[in-house]
């Protein structure tokens, strides 16, 4: 992916840009508002991270609004100090897609800017999602793995299909609790791990090749291997 | 010999000289016109003052008007009667007529029946008057007149009348004990102003005052309040007025504003205190492995560790600033109608999973409808806090109990377990921040999950109860009911 950061803490700047550089994306960086306006308005990226309180005249939400407005729409995270739910709601208001608060831990952040990716996907309504053998059938709600048919609870299936939507990619608990249970709080209990491991006995146990794998200090991810 | 202190230019001179000065500026600043009706209480007065010289103004009208004016017309009623009578008779002859008059006249019990007949040369033919009053001409018709009588001299009121043949007749009524009443009633009216003059600066007075005592509560309760007494309230005398309701609603808000600052000392005494703990944890680790870590799966190992010590401390942190933002009533605006039935069935199921895992049963007891009124989010967080406690402290083969429903005219969700429960003496002070009980010490926990609860509870105007389930804790949070009185509220 071809990710712009717009972050004025150097420090945080360069983990952010080291660590995309490192999981393979082409990264380009501004340290204010007007330059990442600039960059953001000329240039062609797949995602854009954001910080809201920026030097330079333009902050986040200016430039988002100005961005928008000028019909760019650029999948956009907010990564911000301002960690109130109004200050969500707002940036969301705005047009960004994600919000994540500092601090942040850098798995969070690369699995979040990379289910933000949309390349190759097509804005119809897709009605199939697949995965090596595993199918589901979205208007029959239907789910089969080697033409055999698996048996899910409404959760269950609404699990496997954000899972399947985001396959190659990892997914965290936390982007688990908001998509599927559209929770905004993270429970002390580990709730998802064991709705994940009842997701596993239905459909990876009875076949020989898992699919769906934990990503150490992360969260999960659904793949072929 | 030295001057004494306090002729020296000194501080405490200087203080006093300051506010007699202050004193003597204030004086004649209240005297001033423009200062005096700068003063409610003054406005309020003379309001008071105004109304009260109307209604006595008007009240002195409508005496007039039912004594005097009553009087005046009976009297013109009787002289027309009496008239009438007179010109009938008067068709049979003016002889007919002079008798008729003396006849009336002897018959005139209470004496004060005027007739006069008098001819073309105004000589009196018949009649009680001596002689026929200068004023009256033939144009004249209703006319009050001075009469002497008897050698009494008195008032009437006289109709005239000029007869065919050149004839003339008065009849009329002595009016002498109206005029009397009216002068009774006429000095009253002048003495009256000065009455209502008095009584109205009195009210006035008695009203600016009344004011000036209530006023000057509040205000000496609100400078104290500010100047940092947080315990100084209005005093509420009880009688259940407007005064004792504002003096409420004055309380409540010194209430609510004492205990935000209470919980902004409680936040900055738990960073100050309950934070250290933590960051000194971490940064024990870091330093003890840049200085003693021997190779670099060591180093790796310590980061790690203290990273998640880091990561609980930004937990502890964002829980903190969660509960101070609910406390502050920040997110009232974004309080909605809310169906807390799915949304309770929801947490159920999330958390039935868990609770297996662990060996407990998690059952529910959730009528498919529950209107709420409140912030979802929120409410969504405190029910779960609830659950991660009963999951943490419940021991394997117990069953976890989440039910909710209307009870006595409250909606109340409740969370039972068969743990360990909370001491009595300790349940007072669960909520409080990082508080943690003897039997919580053992387990991984901020001390803050029961704080943010009570938090959201108090935010929907409910509380929080911590009950003894024999065995075990029932913890409920009771919000109000909707009623439908409430429905319009939802209908935007």
């Amino acid at each position: 992916m071809r990710i712009l950061v717009v972050e004025d803490d150097k420090d945080v700047a360069g983990f952010v840009v080291k660590g995309l550089k490192e999981a393979g994306h082409v990264v380009e960086h501004a340290d204010n508002g007007r330059d990442g306006l600039f960059l953001a308005a000329s240039e062609n990226f797949d995602a854009i991270v954001l910080d809201r309180m920026l030097p330079g005249g333009v902050d986040g939400l200016r430039l988002l609004e100005t961005l928008r407005a000028q019909n760019n729409q650029t999948p956009v995270l907010f990564l911000s100090a301002m960690a109130q739910v109004d200050d969500r709601v707002r940036g969301l208001k705005a047009g960004g897609d994600d919000y994540m608060t500092k601090p942040f831990a850098f798995a969070e952040l690369l699995a979040r800017v990379e289910a933000l990716n949309r390349r190759g996907k097509t804005e119809a309504p897709v009605t199939k999602l697949a995965t090596a053998d595993l199918e589901m059938d979205l208007l029959s709600r239907t789910v089969r793995r080697a033409g055999q048919k698996i048996d899910l609870q409404p959760r269950e299936f609404r699990l496997l299909e954000y899972l399947l939507r985001h396959a190659g990619q990892v997914v965290t608990r936390t982007m688990l609790l908001e998509s599927v249970w559209d929770y905004h709080f993270d429970p002390q209990t580990n709730v998802i791990d064991v709705h994940v491991s009842r997701l596993r006995q239905k459909v990876d146990k009875p076949f020989p090749a898992p699919l769906i794998h934990t990503v150490r200090n992360a969260g999960y991810m659904l793949r072929a291997d | 010999m030295k001057p004494a202190a306090a002729d020296r230019p000194g501080w405490a001179g200087q203080r006093w000289h300051r506010l007699a000065c202050r004193a003597r500026t204030d004086l004649r600043l209240v005297l001033h016109p423009r200062t005096l009706l700068r003063s409610a209480g003054v406005r309020f007065g003379l309001i008071y003052a105004a109304l009260f010289a109307l209604s006595a103004l008007a009240l002195t009208g409508f005496l007039w008007w039912s004594t005097a004016g009553l009087l005046d017309r009976q009297t013109d009623a009787a002289i027309n009667a009496d008239a009438q009578g007179l010109v009938e008779r008067f068709l049979d002859g003016p002889g007919a007529l002079v008798e008729t008059i003396q006849d009336r006249l002897a018959n005139d019990v209470d004496d004060d029946a005027i007739y006069l007949l008098a001819d073309a040369a105004l000589r009196p033919v018949a009649g009680n008057l001596e002689t026929w009053p200068r004023m009256i001409t033939n144009d004249v018709e209703w006319i009050e007149i001075p009469i002497e009588r008897a050698g009494m001299r008195g008032l009437a009121r006289v109709r005239n009348f000029v007869l065919p043949g050149g004839l003339h007749l008065l009849v009329g009524r002595d009016v002498q004990v109206r005029a009397q009443l009216r002068r009774i009633l006429g000095n009253a009216l002048i003495w009256a102003p000065a009455i209502v003059l008095a009584l109205g600066v009195a009210g006035a007075l008695a009203v600016r005052s009344l004011f000036r005592i209530t006023i000057a509560d509040v205000a000496a309760t609100a400078a104290a309040f500010s100047r940092g007494d947080l315990t100084r309230r209005v005093r509420v005398n009880g009688m259940g007025d407007e005064f004792d309701r504002l003096a409420e609603e004055i309380n409540n808000m010194l209430d609510r504003v004492a205990g935000l600052m209470d919980g902004v000392r409680q936040v900055s005494n738990a960073i100050a205190h309950d934070l250290r703990t933590p960051i000194t944890r971490a940064r024990a680790r870091l330093e003890d492995a840049a200085r003693s870590a021997r190779c670099e799966t060591d180093l790796r190992a310590a980061i790690e560790r203290a990273q998640s010590d880091l990561d609980g401390i930004v937990a502890v942190f964002q829980a903190l600033l969660r509960i101070a933002e609910i406390e502050a009533g920040a997110r009232l605006s974004a309080f909605a109608r809310v169906d807390l039935g799915p949304l309770l069935f929801d947490l159920s199921e999330l958390y039935t999973a868990a609770a297996e895992e662990n060996g407990q049963a998690l059952e529910h007891d959730i009528p498919p409808i529950l209107p709420a009124f409140g912030d979802r989010d929120m409410l969504q967080q405190a029910v779960a806090n609830l659950l991660d406690n009963a999951l943490k402290f419940s021991p394997p083969g117990s069953t976890i109990r989440l039910s909710a429903g209307i009870v006595r005219g409250l909606l109340e969700i409740s969370v039972a377990d068969q743990g360990p429960g909370i001491p009595p003496d300790d349940r007072q002070r669960a909520t409080e921040r990082f508080f943690r009980g003897e039997s919580a010490r053992s387990t991984p926990g901020s001390g803050l999950g029961l704080s943010l609860v009570q938090a959201v509870a108090v935010l929907h105007g409910g509380t929080l109860r911590l009950e003894d389930n024999q065995p075990g804790l029932r913890a409920v949070i009771a919000l109000p009911a909707l009623t439908s009185a409430d429905a319009p509220l939802f209908r935007s």
